[in-house]
């Protein structure tokens, strides 16, 4: 069958990094005075060549983003299900490696989790597990959908990769998104990361969305675990992952994310450092290539930086997020996937967008429809 | 100006509005009201239905201003007609704006799914207006089972591009025997104009008015534009010509003695 495989095997890493190192400032300027941009484009937004133009992108971003989002923001929060998982992630505190107390929610403590966010206001949340088929497979998954369908507008995952009518099950649960990161597109390098377990197998993530797209999942969210490898190069392979599923599964949604590393318990340097400067520039040239991605920034990032950026083209914000199971009431305690920055609380979060002039979205979807 | 009237409702402003993109549910409503306008649509899937407090439709409330819940959102035929159902029992209106927009994206509605939608919402008992690509021949499809007005785009939605349209747009509003209302792609009080100078029957504008940087003026620059719109297409414009005309005619000797 078709998949971006096809297209992806084309390409190699060390030529389209030294493409998007060779961009020039007239190529800048020239992505910049176009009304549609295409991906040689987008390599020369991200390239060193366009730092002295971050204002102008930064104008231009947040234009776009007005006009096509208005001046709203969408509010999510993560709820982790398990920590439980068979994976070696190098960088990950849930890696089987990390000796770690494991848990997994039964459904009354999930239930008081979601009361607690419920009377935060969320409306939309992510559940989030380790990967652990035996215990945490799809039906795990889709008693968890089922259980918490009635009480949210929009449930997306971020679980393990899952076969096609998993997929096409927990649709007809109630999912509505699916989050799948490729964490790094260099194939020698996720290898090296992901030594163990299911997800050692870097063809069958990298055509997870395929699957999703096969399954008719109405969104599906893209990214890279930046640090793990040249933010540049991972970016535009990310780039070039959406635009093939976008023209593929054109009545699917499309978000992007943007993890960076983070602390955690046995914890990994970053191999290739991202700094704030470039990770704005990069969601300003995402921005400025598609009009109409959903991008989205989480608690990893600090409460200065959230500040700035939400202003300059991200559509969607977590707060007050925990990233271990059971985290906000039922064992606040236990050891969390990697350590968030911006603690604030929702209410702090909500009070600073509305002063920055942004409605706070809280219900975007009708879970019933489908 | 005249009225407009569509289903059982009669209109005195033909500008029709949006609840998109505004910075606070405050600014939306103090720009509808300077609007004037009388209809208003929301997005089925922002309102929370279940709750009596609902930010949006709270601030919605007012004796002038009529919902016009729409279908933003639904893929397919099916979906739409579950959302309007789930509308009419929620918003106790049988009014709905029939959207279906597969592509999320450009947000271009499909023929195909809007055409069957309509179909079975009209047999439903639902007030049906359809917002669709300025296809001349869709639309006498769609006035053939019943809608109460049809609603094609001047651009894509949100583009602000303005009346891109408007050579089908034209042969759209001569053709149709149900109101026609341009919908999509106003992006300027010009185009706002231009619409009802050639003779649409109103115009529906969102993200022009909520995303500019004063939107309660931008709202009533619309208004006082589709009135001075409206106003000159009943007043028959002088028809456009391309150069001079000889003031003495050329055919003047057949009268002459």
């Amino acid at each position: 069958m078709k998949s971006f495989k096809n297209i992806f095997d084309q390409y190699n890493w060390d030529d389209t990094l030294s493409s998007i190192f060779s961009k020039t400032e007239d190529d800048v300027v020239r992505a910049l005075h176009k009304p549609k941009r295409n991906l040689e484009d987008f390599k020369a937004l991200i390239s060193p060549a366009a730092k002295p133009f971050l204002e102008q992108m930064a104008s231009l971003s947040s234009q776009i983003t007005k006009k096509r989002f208005g001046n709203t923001m969408q509010m999510y929060a993560p709820m982790y299900l398990s920590n439980e998982c068979q994976n070696i992630c190098t960088y990950c505190g849930f890696s089987i490696t990390n000796k770690i107390p494991r848990r997994t929610l039964t459904n009354q403590e999930i239930l008081k989790e979601v009361d607690f966010l419920k009377s935060k206001g969320y409306d939309h949340i992510l559940l989030v597990t380790g990967e652990a088929n035996k215990t945490v497979g799809t039906d795990y998954i889709n008693n968890a959908i089922q259980l918490i369908q009635s009480k949210f507008a929009n449930i997306t995952i971020e679980v393990q990769p899952l076969d096609q009518p998993d997929y096409e099950i927990l649709k007809e649960s109630g999912l509505y998104a699916v989050l799948v990161y490729q964490e790094t597109y260099h194939r020698q390098e996720y290898k090296k990361h992901h030594p163990k377990g299911k997800k050692s197998n870097f063809d069958y993530r990298l055509e997870t969305p395929d699957r999703l797209g096969r399954a008719g999942i109405h969104k599906i969210g893209l990214g890279a675990l930046f640090g793990l490898e040249d933010w540049r190069a991972d970016s535009f392979f990310t780039a070039l992952h959406l635009q093939y599923l976008q023209k593929t599964y054109w009545k699917t949604k499309y978000s992007i994310s943007f993890p960076r590393l983070r602390p955690h318990s046995g914890g990994l340097e970053p191999k290739v450092a991202m700094t704030d400067s470039d990770l704005v520039q990069l969601i300003c040239a995402y921005r400025l290539l598609d009009e109409d991605v959903e991008l989205s920034i989480s608690t990893r990032e600090s409460e200065v930086f959230r500040e700035h950026i939400i202003n300059l083209g991200i559509t969607s914000i977590s707060a007050e997020s925990k990233t271990n199971p059971g985290g906000y009431v039922v064992e606040p305690q236990s050891l969390e996937q990697f350590e968030i920055s911006d603690e604030r609380s929702t209410e702090e979060i909500v009070k600073m967008l509305k002063n920055k002039g942004l409605d706070v979205v809280w219900k975007d979807w009708a879970y019933n429809w489908q | 100006m005249d009225t407009l009237k569509i289903a059982d409702k009669e209109f005195s402003s033909r500008l029709f509005t949006g609840t998109g993109k505004f910075s606070s549910s405050q600014v939306m409503r103090d720009t509808l009201l300077t609007s004037e306008s009388e209809l208003i649509t929301v997005a089925l899937k922002r309102v929370d239905v279940h709750n009596e407090n609902d930010d949006i439709l709270t601030h919605l409330d007012h004796p002038r201003i009529n919902l016009l819940p729409n279908t933003s959102g639904v893929r397919d035929a099916k979906e739409a007609v579950f959302a309007a159902q789930l509308a009419r029992e929620a918003l106790e209106t049988n009014w709905i704006k029939l959207e279906v927009h597969p592509d999320p994206k450009y947000l271009l509605p499909d023929p195909i799914e809007t055409l069957k939608a309509a179909e079975k919402l009209v047999k439903l008992g639902f007030v049906v207006m359809p917002y669709i690509h300025a296809d001349p021949v869709l639309c006498k499809r769609l006035e053939e089972v019943g809608v109460q007005c049809v609603m094609p785009l001047g651009a894509p939605i949100g583009s602000n591009k303005g009346l891109k349209t408007l050579e089908f747009l034209e042969i759209i509003i001569d053709q149709s025997n149900v109101p026609v209302i341009v919908d999509a792609g106003i992006g300027s009080p010009s185009h706002a104009a231009n619409a009802m100078e050639i003779g649409a029957d109103a115009v529906l504008v969102n993200t022009a008015i909520a995303v500019s940087q004063q939107p309660v003026a931008m709202a009533e620059a619309f208004k006082m534009a589709v009135e001075a719109g409206r106003l000159a297409y009943n007043a028959k414009l002088a028809p456009v010509k391309q150069h001079a005309e000889a003031s003495s005619p050329l055919t003047s000797f057949l009268t002459q003695g």
